[in-house]
């Protein structure tokens, strides 16, 4: 080929870049509003197309069959997943597919490791220095987001996991990682400290996600979102190409952005979430001080008077949370919300960032259910409204809802804003026994006065009650 | 070389604000979608992935790159494909059928 249609084809592929970047940012804008989210979602994946045909073009690429290979094997597995999964599972599948973003960044490195290896040049000093950055932020969002996954599908215990010296473990294996990529410097044709390298990367994600604990998902999911495009950016760096650098930068971005929302949602600083574990122990005898309601008891109320109470009240504010989507009760929800329209009852649902295990979580259960996002009212919007409120319904959430979050100094959970439903005339909460929530506290709603418990699974108790409401 | 580094350094660097601009304010609703469809963007790796498994020649570095290749697919796919049917269902009124 003449040098004319070289030059020519590869300031085309540069210019396809552009325009890929281009509908990636502007795509990301379109997600911001409900409006017009799912062109902007459409216009990211026409960027994406771009981005791959030009890249097909390159020099670099002589033989097909095996990308093909690749492609389609991908393809497959990525539809039927994106088809068959719940939407309650929706944590478990965002958490996988960051894991597999993490883990191609690694491949990519790796793959450039031994390829300048094999030509018999040895990687430069500062192409040796991204790839080793790129192998650390990768490995760890793999099998970081691998636990995670493992963890929200139950294959392993929600609750956080921690051994003695952990900490010590993690501090030594980072001290171990920086020698080696020392060592891997003087020598840089040397595999074997490389694979250490790698190894290292993909325990460090294991440990960083093993002592985070099921509530405090939506923060780690977000991380590791994160993560999963600087590997992207870190990868791009490794082959000076600046549409990796470009994308794995905003999707970076975007991921710090959910996991500041979701810190501030808790009241707790990033750090504060991510090694809490290790000092939960302590925090524990502190909440001691809640044993003073321990004489007081517990009002229960059968679904048909409940049924009632909700039937001729006014106004309804519905506080769906982790339990709702552990029953997959959403659509009996919807059903309950339909009947008290019916019957003229004002129905509104209060979301609280975190509740669920993701960011978002309650909003996408309750848009499968077919309610109308309008109806979905932000924690600072429903607040003010609880005081004028017949009944709050709390459907499966716990710590969101302890009022002792508010005054109580010595609770674990002090500070972290919750949802007011104690100021309702009435509280009814679902909830299957009187196990306390993640963070191990008594929630001393429960004990008040205007609170009435309703046991039971989440999705039985609210059939028995849509049932109930339609013989109203 | 080091000229690469530092230009790359300066479009992360720009990127990043962008990105920052660009995404603040999000609305609660749109937590998920944004965040699966962003994840679908950082399947980008599979770009990295193409160009290192077309050598030709069946060595480590390209079957390295062409299980790259599957595992970024897979995230790009899987991802767009789920933010729409996510989005799909996001409604303002109710559209009863």
């Amino acid at each position: 080929m003449n040098t004319t249609l070289d030059s020519l084809l590869l300031n085309g592929i540069q210019l396809a870049y552009l325009t890929a970047a281009s509908l990636f940012i502007v795509g990301l804008k379109q997600l911001g509003s409900p409006a017009t989210a799912r062109r902007g979602n459409l216009l990211a994946a026409v960027g994406m197309l771009v981005a791959i045909a030009a890249t097909l073009l390159d020099h670099a690429i002589i033989d097909y069959t095996l990308i093909a290979v690749g492609i389609l094997i991908g393809s497959a597995v990525g539809v039927v997943m994106a088809q068959k999964v719940e939407m309650t599972a929706m944590p478990q599948m965002v958490g996988l597919l960051n894991g597999l973003g993490g883990g191609a960044s690694t491949l990519v490195a790796m793959a450039e490791f031994w390829r300048l290896m094999d030509i018999g040049e040895g990687p430069s000093l500062d192409r040796l220095l991204t790839i080793i950055l790129s192998v650390l932020i990768g490995g760890i969002t793999l099998t970081g987001s691998l636990i995670a996954f493992a963890k929200l599908q139950e294959l392993l215990s929600g609750v956080p996991i921690i051994f003695p010296l952990q900490r010590f473990v993690s501090i030594g294996l980072i001290g171990l990682f920086l020698v080696g990529s020392v060592l891997l410097m003087a020598e840089p044709n040397d595999p074997s400290i490389f694979l250490v390298l790698v190894a290292i990367s993909l325990i460090l994600g294991v440990l960083f996600a093993i002592p985070i604990g099921g509530a405090d998902m939506p923060v780690a999911i977000s991380l590791l979102n994160s993560f999963s495009g600087l590997a992207a950016s870190a990868a791009g760096f490794v082959l000076a190409n600046n549409m990796l650098i470009i994308s794995g930068a905003l999707v970076g971005a975007s991921g710090i952005i959910l996991t500041q929302i979701m810190c501030k949602a808790m009241n707790r600083s990033l750090p504060n979430v991510l090694f809490s574990a290790f000092s939960k122990a302590k925090e524990k005898t502190a909440s001691g001080a809640a044993g003073a309601i321990a004489n007081k008891t517990v009002r229960s109320v059968d679904p048909e008077e409940a049924a009632m109470m909700l039937g001729y009240a006014r106004s309804v504010v519905i506080v769906p949370g982790y339990g709702m989507a552990v029953a997959q009760a959403q659509h009996a929800v919807r059903e309950l919300a339909d009947q008290l329209e019916r019957l003229g009852v004002e129905v509104k649902y209060a979301i609280h960032p975190v509740a669920g295990r993701m960011p978002g979580h309650m909003n996408v259960l309750l848009a499968e259910a077919n309610v109308p996002y309008p109806q979905l009212y932000d924690m600072d919007a429903i607040n003010p409204e609880f005081e004028h409120t017949d009944v709050a319904l709390v459907i499966g959430a716990n710590d969101v809802v302890n009022p002792a979050a508010a005054h109580d100094t010595e609770s674990p959970i002090y500070g972290m804003p919750i949802l007011e439903v104690e100021k309702a005339h009435h509280t009814i909460v679902i909830k299957r026994g009187m196990n306390k929530g993640f963070a191990g506290v008594e929630n001393e709603l429960f004990y008040q006065d205007k609170t009435l418990m309703l046991f039971g699974s989440a999705k039985d108790v609210v059939t028995q009650l849509v049932a109930s409401v339609k013989e109203l | 070389m080091a000229d690469g580094l530092i230009i790359g350094l300066v479009v992360f660097v720009l990127a990043s604000f962008v990105g920052f601009e660009v995404i603040n304010k999000v609305p609660p609703t749109l937590h998920t979608p944004l965040m699966s469809g962003s994840n679908a963007i950082s399947g980008i790796a599979v770009v990295g992935a193409l160009l290192v498994s077309g050598s030709g020649n069946v060595t480590l570095p390209t079957v390295l790159g062409v299980v790259a290749i599957a595992l970024a697919t897979v995230n790009v796919v899987g991802g767009f494909l789920v933010t729409d049917r996510m989005l799909q269902m996001f409604k303002k009124k109710e559209a009863r059928s």
